[in-house]
């Protein structure tokens, strides 16, 4: 597979907002997203046709979470002492090079030169393929929507759904264009190929990758869920096996996985079950036939550790990765995924990203929001993102040298200006004399007005304040009530 | 809740506050309320404030309106400014003292009162017991009128189709969809039509709309494209920043329908003069 | 310090003078719900596996091995992995024998590393029993052992499982207590739920990505 670099539907500019631009200006990006999200959102609607079921579930899942981050030392130290116990070899990594550093080690130790992946968004964090294209290593993505993106040099616009942003027509010309097939819009015929290309890669890898969706630590299990049973393969047919996974992953018990697998499975897809559970606690055993003989796990922070240094932010690392969020978010789907630029879009994007990559380089995570709510309220483990995307404008627009920062790359968008408008206008609010005279210019003198408003007109015509304000009518009209004004 | 929530260590690990349970109501009318009117409202709407002082009054209540009242900080807030919103907060909070029901035009800047002054008055738990008392008797209009006042409405108006668009902060903080459709509902000659994607936000947001314009004009063009399709004649909301929003988008879109706030359409409707 | 000592200290120090979040799981709303009268789990089963094109056929101990018979030959497969070791297995063997016109069979009784390629490119169908099912989610239990490795269940693009009908549990928590998960868990246990599935383009679903193409469930109501 060549890395040759190609410009992508969305070119990446260094700009979120000159990205969205693009992508709203995309009547297919549009299309494609509009009916995805109705979908997604539907399906997760029906899935949880009992409302105080689906609230006292929430719940659960947020307290299960919300337990295990509140242990999470504990539990890793735990998890690490049962999968050793089982025969599974733990590394840790601080960072996404660590991590690279360590899959590498191993890949050499193996002399290996063909990696086939299950689904993980924590290696795309890694940027796994890259690093070990560069070795001349090929590393190959079995999920189907993960093989279409990586086949067209795109990165994933959806946790879970990667290729959510193509039609089926894009993916013909793109099997027909990379992989000689004749041209077929057949979903059912464009699967087959997948996986007829795929099966012969299966047999072949001499290292299967793949993500964790929980980690258990009172047995030592990584439990991985999925629909295609390409993870299945990826984790049992060659001879090595490389999870990765955050260090947020952990759950305390193994029936703790119960609501959370019943929470992912229908938030995600509105469905009770993937296809497959894949519980596995260990190597293949001495009198076994099949499976790895090596199991590794491999434990990246890569900003973690700062979102969890936080009580408020350590909400964030609720997260199951469903994608319930970026389905309900009506900036997400007018946008699509690609528009952040970074490994997680939507919501958990904006809130997670920050932490991984600092501020700096997402100044614009914060605010891309209306605050509408419609994520916090689909949430399953109920992470207050609304919450969490002000308090990062908070620390994004606090000055950059403040005492005790939280946050790498803080006061990304700290603008003297800004703060001084703000102080005025709480001074403005806070003494009713200068309110009150501020509105009886704004009242008195609308027609002077300006037409255009910075960029309110480019969508509204000019706001024209009122004749009266209604400090001033209400204090009329009180007084000839005889009520105190 | 938000006891135990904001007394904990700070760097306790949160769980989520309990499912709220449904709010309970007072038994009986009072007979004052203060009327905190909005910023938005002052400048821009003041005839719904007009219009929902004149609802209250004729339910027998009196109505104060604190001269000194301006703002209720969210749009300081929620840019992140939350020193500057704490200053302005603190104001309203001195002005609204006692225990007189405060009623709100506007459902997000209900909704800041009640849920996000407590998140502004964390670290000072005297003020917070003075926040929590006040957001008890805080309430948004409909929901007075509605479980409160326990209007029933005459309709004295000609047949009429009406689209309710609710602000996003107002529906999922204080359910104001619903008082709203129960309101429209006690109007014989209102039908009420559902426009598409109708829960979906209309891109206001505050100072999103003004931060993120390409984003948020494709959020209001969506909405007012789904309110003209709906076949209402006219729109309605309770909440002005999102009527703001829709009437500046429909007015530069040259378009006739037009947003009217919720207040004002239910005196006019039941035979409130001016 | 290593990594690992670097990232332990860092979120010990962020928990410092917390105390853990105490325990009070609701066993109740994850087994309420999920709780069926006898007599309907396997209706509830049915329900689920039928929506996700599971093929399921009620039958006796005693019929089983001549429905899969018919079933292999009105599907014309040319072949079908078995665990001889096994009881079911040697059932098969035994009426293999009486009957002529029958796929091949073939044996998962070697490490894999031994017929890699045949057990991909050549390999129709496969036989496993089951440890039960999940009526919740309409989920077959498996754990592979050393007679019905893991690759049994995955590789052939047909998978028949036998299930009895005694062994359908209501759900996924009452199972893990039943039969004592947390006390020892295999080096590998799966729960299958359907032939292998795929929404990736545009939403549409198709069946048999790269796991089973087909699942036929052979429900043994008298076991």
């Amino acid at each position: 597979m060549n890395s040759q670099a190609r410009i992508p539907a969305v070119e990446i500019d260094d700009d979120f907002r000159s990205r969205a631009h693009k992508a709203l200006g995309d009547p297919q990006l549009r299309s494609n997203f509009r009916s995805a999200m109705d979908s997604l959102m539907t399906k997760r609607a029906v899935a949880f046709a009992d409302p105080d079921e689906r609230e006292q579930l929430r719940a659960l899942g947020n307290a299960v979470r919300a337990r295990a981050l509140s242990k999470l030392p504990d539990l890793l130290e735990t998890l690490e002492r049962n999968l050793t116990r089982n025969g599974v070899k733990v590394h840790w990594a601080e960072t996404v090079e660590q991590a690279n550093g360590i899959v590498q080690s191993i890949i050499d130790a193996h002399g290996a030169k063909q990696v086939i992946k299950g689904k993980s968004m924590v290696s795309e964090e890694m940027e796994m393929n890259h690093a070990l294209e560069a070795r001349g290593i090929e590393c190959l993505e079995s999920d189907m929507g993960e093989y279409i993106v990586q086949l067209d040099h795109e990165k994933p616009s959806h946790i879970i759904m990667p290729a959510i942003h193509k039609n089926a027509g894009q993916v013909a010309s793109l099997f027909h264009d990379k992989l000689g097939v004749e041209y077929t819009k057949d979903v059912d015929q464009l699967i087959q190929i997948g996986r007829r290309v795929l099966r012969q890669k299966f047999l072949e890898a001499d290292i299967g990758v793949s993500g964790v969706n929980f980690a258990v630590a009172e047995t030592g299990t990584l439990l991985l869920v999925e629909n295609e049973g390409n993870g299945r393969m990826s984790t049992t047919v060659p001879p090595v096996h490389i999870a990765v996974t955050g260090i947020e992953k952990v759950v305390e018990n193994l029936r703790d996985v119960v609501p959370l697998l019943s929470l992912l499975t229908r938030s995600a897809l509105g469905i009770p079950i993937t296809t497959y559970v894949n519980m596995i606690s260990g190597p293949r055993q001495p009198d076994e036939r099949d499976g790895p003989q090596e199991v590794h796990l491999v434990l990246l922070d890569n900003g973690r550790s700062q979102a969890f240094a936080d009580g408020e932010l350590r909400q964030t690392l609720n997260c199951i990765r469903c994608g319930a969020c970026m389905n309900h978010c009506p900036v997400y789907t007018r946008v699509g995924g690609h528009t952040y630029g970074e490994v997680y879009p939507g919501p958990i994007g904006k809130i997670i990203t920050p932490h991984m990559v600092g501020l700096a380089k997402v100044p614009d995570h914060p605010s891309a929001s209306s605050l509408c709510g419609a994520c916090g309220e689909v949430c399953p483990v109920k992470i207050p993102i609304p919450a969490l995307l002000r308090r990062l404008r908070e620390e994004n627009v606090k000055a950059p040298d403040s005492p005790h920062p939280v946050m790498r790359g803080q006061g990304s968008k700290y603008s003297r200006k800004e703060r001084l408008i703000w102080n005025a206008w709480a001074t403005l609010n806070r003494h009713p004399v200068l309110y009150k005279a501020f509105s009886f210019f704004a009242t008195r003198l609308r027609h002077l007005a300006p037409k255009h408003v910075g960029p309110w007109t480019q969508n509204h015509s000019a706001p024209k304040p009122a004749a009266r304000s209604l400090h001033d009518m209400a204090r009329e009209h009180l007084a000839q009530q005889g009520g105190r004004p | 809740m938000s006891e135990l929530f904001y007394n904990a260590v700070p760097n306790a690990t949160r769980v989520a506050p309990p499912i709220p349970q449904p709010r309970q109501y007072p038994a009986s009318k009072p007979a004052r309320v203060y009327l905190f009117g909005t910023c938005v409202v002052d400048l821009f709407y003041p005839e719904a404030g007009m219009d929902a002082i004149r609802l209250l009054e004729r339910e027998g209540i009196r109505v104060d309106f604190p001269q000194g009242q301006s703002c209720c900080g969210q749009p300081a807030y929620t840019s992140g400014y939350t020193d500057q919103a704490r200053t302005v907060a603190r104001a309203q909070l001195a002005l609204l003292a006692g225990d007189q029901p405060v009623v709100v035009p506007s459902g997000s800047c209900a909704g800041m009162l009640r849920q996000h002054y407590a998140d502004l008055f964390k670290d000072e738990p005297e003020t917070l017991e003075q926040v929590q008392a006040l957001a008890e008797r805080t309430f948004e209009l409909a929901e007075f009128l509605l479980h409160v006042c326990k209007v029933q409405l005459k309709d004295n108006g000609q047949p009429v189709k009406v689209a309710l668009h609710t602000s996003c902060s107002a529906r999922r903080e204080m359910n104001t969809h619903l008082h709203g459709r129960a309101l429209l509902a006690q109007l014989t000659n209102v039908e009420r039509v559902e426009h598409s994607h109708e829960s979906e936000c209309c891109g206001f947001g505050g100072t999103f709309s003004v931060r993120m314009p390409d984003i948020s004009g494709a959020m209001v063009a969506d909405k007012t494209h789904n309110l003209k399709a709906s076949g209402a004649h006219q729109v309605l909301s309770a909440d002005c920043g999102c009527l703001m929003n829709i009437n500046g988008a429909l007015e530069k879109q040259r378009e006739t329908l037009r947003g009217q706030h919720l207040a004002t359409f239910l005196w006019q409707r039941s035979g409130g003069g001016r | 310090m290593s990594a690992k000592q670097n990232i332990l200290a860092k979120l010990r120090n962020s928990l410092a003078g917390t105390t853990p979040i105490v325990d009070n799981f609701d066993e109740g709303l994850v087994t309420r719900p999920w709780t069926y009268p006898q007599g309907e789990r396997i209706a509830q089963l049915r329900k689920l596996m039928e929506a996700v094109h599971t093929e399921i056929h009620l039958t006796t101990d005693a019929a089983w091995p001549a429905l899969l018979a018919q079933l292999l030959r009105d599907r014309q497969l040319p072949n079908l992995l078995i665990a001889p070791g096994t009881a079911h297995g040697q059932r098969i063997s035994e009426h293999w024998q009486h009957q002529a016109d029958l796929p091949a069979l073939k044996a998962y009784d070697r490490p894999v590393e031994a017929w890699k390629a045949e057990l991909f490119n050549d390999t129709a169908a496969s036989l496993t029993s089951t440890l039960g099912a999940i009526a919740a989610t309409g989920s077959l239990i498996l754990w592979p052992t050393r007679e019905e490795p893991r690759l049994m269940s995955l590789v052939p693009p047909v998978h028949f499982a036998l299930l009895k009908a005694s062994e359908i549990h209501d759900n996924f928590y009452q199972v893990q207590r039943q039969f004592n998960w947390a006390g020892g868990m295999p080096t590998n246990a799966l729960l299958v739920s359907g032939p292998s599935k795929t929404a990736d383009i545009e939403q549409v679903l198709a069946y048999g990505a790269h796991g089973p193409k087909d699942l036929v469930v052979l429900i043994l109501e008298d076991q």
